[in-house]
């Protein structure tokens, strides 16, 4: 039963904050807080259960939403390792910024309608978690879809936000229009949407190869929408024009993973799809890793940079589900979450001081924002993998399924992606916290209510690792769905440890090279390679090909073209023009009753006439 | 209730009101107010009784009222309803419920007189979903139809000679293919019986030659399909939504177009085989409706026109569901006409309530009312969501149906038929941005949101509904289901014969 209260609490919270208690901001605040730490309370003692049995049997509750003839979809939950996982990166951390933005947000115009939104987003996000079929999944997928769209559009009345919220939705449904069909193909292939049902119509071989690769890929397209996987990668950095705790909560930790949940959950029918549909997923993981963090280098925004090193992770988790690496993309979801979450805030207590996003109008803010700044290269450590931080761990985990599944130009990819992001964090921290001063005003450290999540989240960046790591008991792979061959797989490679921590060293000397002994000059390098770096600030031309291609080139063209044929030709040609011939014909026959006499006798002298020829002719 | 005639009672509460509103002084507009609501309300309570005390077990025709009328020619006041007809039912009397409490904000002059049309409109409308006898069922349709005429022409706006005379003769001409459609199957039964009858529960049960059914099938879909509307007889409709007032606009895409589809419905349950053959036609149309339909209304910019065109392509998914002949599609299509209705219903009522202040429904027009005008932002944010088919709102349910459905019989027209949600998500957003967000303007300070009980309800009602439904779909489609198994089977074993 109270399984469901994971639903109705923060659904319940964001219907009461919407309709009574919008005019209390202390009260709305409170409730949505509430419901959150209230769900992490419920999940909590199933962690204690899952790590004292960590092959736990899966409890699956449902009751029927739609029966009717050939098609009964459920509302069912199911609660297993990989759900209870994913349920404590969303409520714990869901928890935490939901308390920090009590701090944040303090004083803003929407407080209630950012707590509402918030609550709906993690009763959408939730939902996605504990669904145990397809359709459900679907529904709540798109329901965190629209609580997104809210949180990015918080700030309506910019026109930039107006237009992000309406791109990051537009931009998802692209991916959905895949998820969808997937969904159907798989329907028709088992006869169920049911998660452990169409597992074990698989598993019995009954259905096809090439209808288990189209459905994967077209499964993935969802995947690809929501975890902002190239080519639909463009509506993330975008999303950015959301309040921060709202990017650190939904585009970094949770929401956006939830396509490699997604993945994770339906990791039966991936196992199962060919391997070029496997090599697909890989590739495109992997080229979104590397290219998200080349163009992390365009950027000046702190919170943009951020953003694209979230592209970047995103990819390396789809990456690593890829190449059979289930467990390794779970596990550095789970790490990233803390890490990415945390460097977000931090980004956020910094704006907050600064009230501007330009690293180039910050530095030397460490003396000013000491617990920022600690927490906030903890976190940095830990995004670029530094033993013994989280982020080593599971990044090796990626690298090193990609490696032993034989995937080599995918490991040096991915290894060339942890250099280059570890130059651009190098370069961020520098940047941001140290060198000259370049800031305006008074920067002060951000009150307790921000600094205390930030120290929490700081301490789970640095030790999340643990449960991944080799040889300690129980580890992270024993609570992951286990498919095929890669089973529970927990293979420590010094090759791919040392290759890759080589690497990220390299990173961070080139950074500080750069960026703070300045022995290389920054300025002088971008007018060096000027095309290429004009190529990263303006994003590889990707936004400005869909925009002005695609969109005003054809999407609009088709929409003008439509409505040229629809009032040129059908309505003022066909339609009126049809209505002017029969008034003219009117018009016309209207002569012929004159109502003069002498016309119809004139009129009727001329039949006769014609008559009595055509006698005389025949 | 038993043994009360209570389609009846739905069918005459409105047309008492009318009579009654004959009889009272224009200046009592409060009196005349009361009258339109009271009569409304009856018919809601009594469709919402309906659909708790139709027995879903037995199915079938229930609440049957028959009382023979001219003997002679076989005509008989003959009513009953099944699961899709209650369905319908149900979605009017929300729909004239709303509508009512609509015009009561927004018409402001001839208030009688507007109330007296209205009412005739939905009493026919009414009338068409009970119907069992064929000559009622045209005779209410006409019903229905012709008060469009002055409700536009009188309480319109831009354009409303042009609108209201097209869109009369389009009616009226769809009318008359639907009426040779009905005497051709009243006088062919005939002379295959013996017995001349227009009892279409009588007429469901004979079996006619495939190539008369086929013959007979086409003006019947002409006919009907006008009303859809069906591509290319579609323009006279969204001009109408353009110039007719805000309830009448409710009551025409939310209900009057689901007549012809519900009017598709029958004649496939008259004449199977007839359905059987022309049913790849229709999936073909109405993705005309669904893919043209939708890029129309992204090209346009007045907010009705957009709704309009967006209603059509709305209206090819129903289309594309009942000519998939599976249970799944067909309830889908069903299910859809009542969501689509609720949604479009809501979608011109906020639009008209900007617009009676505004004067304008060009979307460059405006830009940032959602701070003015928070609850009416809100609203238009569900109806677009709904529209664009978010799950937890009726549409989303429905229009998966027909994906799964049309998946099965057409897998390339469902392909194009989900790529049309995002073509609809495009341009009910954009619509929300253009209006609702970016900066608000000094020149629209004047403006006012919804905030006295009358101007609300209206909205709540629908959005309520649009939520239920769409959260729990069951109290719907067990419903519809009922009505829709019996058909889908009829029309797929007339193949088999």
């Amino acid at each position: 039963m109270n399984i469901w209260a994971l639903l109705i609490l923060p659904l319940a919270s964001a219907v009461i904050i919407t309709l009574l208690t919008r005019k209390n901001k202390d009260l709305s605040s409170y409730i949505s807080i509430g419901a959150v730490v209230a769900c992490f309370a419920i999940v909590a003692p199933y962690i204690l259960k899952m790590f004292g049995d960590p092959h736990m049997h899966p409890e699956e509750q449902a009751f029927i939403w739609l029966d009717i003839p050939g098609l009964m979809v459920e509302i069912g939950t199911l609660i297993d390792p990989l759900s209870i996982v994913m349920l404590t990166v969303v409520t714990f951390v869901g928890s935490l910024i939901h308390i920090y933005s009590r701090g944040y947000m303090h004083g803003e115009e929407g407080f209630s309608r950012f707590f509402a939104c918030l609550s709906l987003f993690i009763f959408a996000m939730i939902g996605i978690v504990i669904s145990n079929n397809f359709i459900m999944t679907f529904i709540f997928w798109e329901l965190v879809g629209l609580a997104s769209y809210l949180l990015i559009g918080y700030y309506y009345q910019k026109p930039s936000a107006a237009d992000a919220a309406k791109k990051a939705f537009i931009v998802n449904r692209v991916g959905d229009f895949g998820f969808v069909l997937g969904i159907i193909v798989i329907f028709y292939a088992t006869g169920t949407v049911n998660f452990a049902e169409v597992a074990r119509h698989i598993a019995a071989g009954e259905v096809s190869n090439g209808t288990l690769g189209l459905a994967s890929l077209l499964i993935f397209c969802g995947a690809v929408g929501k975890s902002a996987q190239f080519p639909l990668h463009v509506w993330l950095p975008d999303a950015m024009e959301g309040p921060t705790p709202v990017s650190a909560l939904i585009h970094a930790a949770t929401m956006v993973a939830a396509g490699v949940y997604m993945l994770a959950r339906t990791g039966f029918l991936f196992a199962a799809a060919p391997a070029g549909a496997m090599e697909v997923i890989a590739y495109t993981g992997g080229i979104t890793a590397l290219m998200a963090a080349l163009l992390a280098f365009g950027q000046t925004d702190i919170k943009r940079i951020i953003a694209y090193s979230t592209l970047s992770s995103l990819g390396y988790m789809v990456m690593a589900v890829g190449v059979g690496g289930t467990n390794a993309g779970m596990f550095y979801l789970m790490t990233h979450a803390f890490f990415k979450a945390l460097l977000f805030l931090g980004a956020g207590s910094v704006i907050h001081a600064c009230h501007t996003n330009d690293i180039w109008e910050m530095g030397k803010l460490y003396p000013k924002l000491k617990i920022t700044a600690v927490t906030f290269i903890l976190g940095s450590l830990a995004m670029m993998g530094i033993f013994p931080f989280s982020g080593f761990w599971s990044k090796d985990e990626v690298l090193t399924s990609a490696f032993t599944s034989g995937h080599t130009l995918l490991f040096i990819m991915g290894v060339f992606t942890a250099f280059l992001t570890a130059v651009f964090m190098t370069k961020l921290l520098i940047v941001t916290f140290f060198g000259e001063k370049r800031y305006h005003g008074h920067p002060h450290e951000s009150p307790s209510l921000m600094t205390i999540p930030l120290i929490i989240l700081s301490i789970f960046a640095v030790i999340a690792g643990v449960v991944g790591i080799p040889g300690v008991e129980p580890s992270f792979g024993d609570f992951m769905p286990s498919f095929g061959e890669g089973h529970g797989e927990h293979h420590f490679n010094y090759f791919v440890a040392v290759t890759s921590t080589i690497a990220v060293f390299i990173g961070i000397f080139v950074g500080w090279l750069i960026y703070s002994k300045k022995a290389i000059d920054n300025k002088q390098l971008a007018a060096n390679w000027s095309g290429l770096y004009a190529a990263l600030v303006n994003r590889f031309y990707i936004d400005h090909f869909y925009d002005t291609v695609l969109v005003k080139g054809i999407y609009n063209q088709i929409a003008r073209i439509s409505n040229y044929i629809e009032v040129y030709i059908i309505i003022n040609f066909i339609i009126n023009g049809s209505a002017y011939l029969t008034r003219q014909t009117g018009k016309a026959l209207r002569l012929t009753i004159s109502g003069q006499l002498q016309h119809y006798a004139l009129a009727m002298v001329g039949g006769v006439l014609v008559i009595m020829m055509m006698y005389v002719i025949l | 209730m038993e043994g009360f005639p209570i389609l009846s009672a739905i069918i005459l509460a409105p047309l008492i009101a009318v009579v009654i509103l004959l009889f009272v002084q224009e200046r009592m507009i409060a009196l005349i107010r009361t009258i339109a609501v009271v009569s409304t309300s009856i018919s809601l309570i009594l469709s919402f009784y309906l659909l708790f005390a139709y027995d879903k077990a037995l199915g079938g025709y229930q609440f049957i009222e028959k009382i023979e009328w001219v003997k002679s020619l076989g005509i008989s006041y003959h009513l009953g309803v099944d699961g899709i007809s209650v369905a319908m039912l149900v979605l009017t009397s929300i729909v004239i419920f709303t509508g009512v409490f609509v015009s009561w904000v927004g018409i402001k002059h001839r208030i009688k007189e507007h109330y007296i049309f209205l009412l005739l409109l939905v009493a026919g409308v009414f009338g068409v979903f009970a119907s069992l006898d064929m000559l009622f069922f045209f005779l209410f349709y006409e019903l229905a139809v012709i008060p469009m005429y002055p409700l536009i022409g009188i309480w319109g706006s831009a354009n409303r000679e042009y609108a209201t005379m097209k869109l009369t003769l389009y009616l009226s001409l769809g009318a008359l293919f639907a009426l040779l459609g009905l005497l051709s199957i009243y006088f062919t039964s005939g002379a295959q019986t013996g017995v001349y009858t227009f009892d279409m529960l009588a007429i469901s049960q004979l079996s006619f030659d495939s190539g008369y059914q086929i013959k007979v099938f086409l003006p019947l879909l002409i006919g009907f399909g006008v009303l859809v509307p069906l591509a290319p007889f579609h323009s006279w409709s969204p001009i109408g939504h353009a110039a007719a007032p805000s309830a009448v606009s409710m009551l025409h895409a939310g209900v009057l177009m689901k007549l012809g589809a519900y009017g598709i419905i029958r004649a496939m349950w008259l004449v199977p085989e007839g359905a059987q053959f022309w049913m790849p036609w229709v999936a073909g149309f109405a993705l005309i409706n669904i893919f043209y339909g939708g890029m129309v209304a992204m090209g346009r910019k007045d907010m009705k026109f957009m709704i309009g065109y967006s209603s059509s392509s709305h209206m090819g998914y129903v289309l594309l569901g009942l000519a998939t002949v599976n249970y799944i599609g067909v309830n889908g299509a069903v299910l859809l006409m009542f969501a689509h209705g609720i949604m479009t219903a809501l979608a011109f009522s906020l639009i008209g309530f900007v617009y009676d202040q505004a004067h304008t429904r060009m979307m460059y027009d405006f830009s940032g009312l959602a701070k003015k005008l928070p609850f009416v932002a809100v609203a238009f944010a569900i109806m677009a969501f709904a529209s664009s088919g978010l799950p937890g709102l009726a549409n989303f349910v429905a229009e998966l149906m027909v994906f799964i459905g049309a998946f099965k019989e057409y897998p390339i027209h469902a392909i194009v038929a989900v790529f049309g949600i995002i073509v609809t998500a495009t341009y009910m957003l954009r619509s929300i941005r253009d209006v609702f967000f970016r900066e608000p303007q000094d020149k629209w300070d004047h403006l006012k949101d919804a905030t006295t009980f009358v101007e609300r309800l209206p909205f709540v009602i629908l959005i309520i509904v649009l939520m239920v439904v769409g959260f729990y779909p069951s109290i719907l489609v067990d419903l519809i289901n009922t009505g829709v198994v019996p058909l889908v089977d009829k029309v797929n074993a007339s193949t088999l014969g």
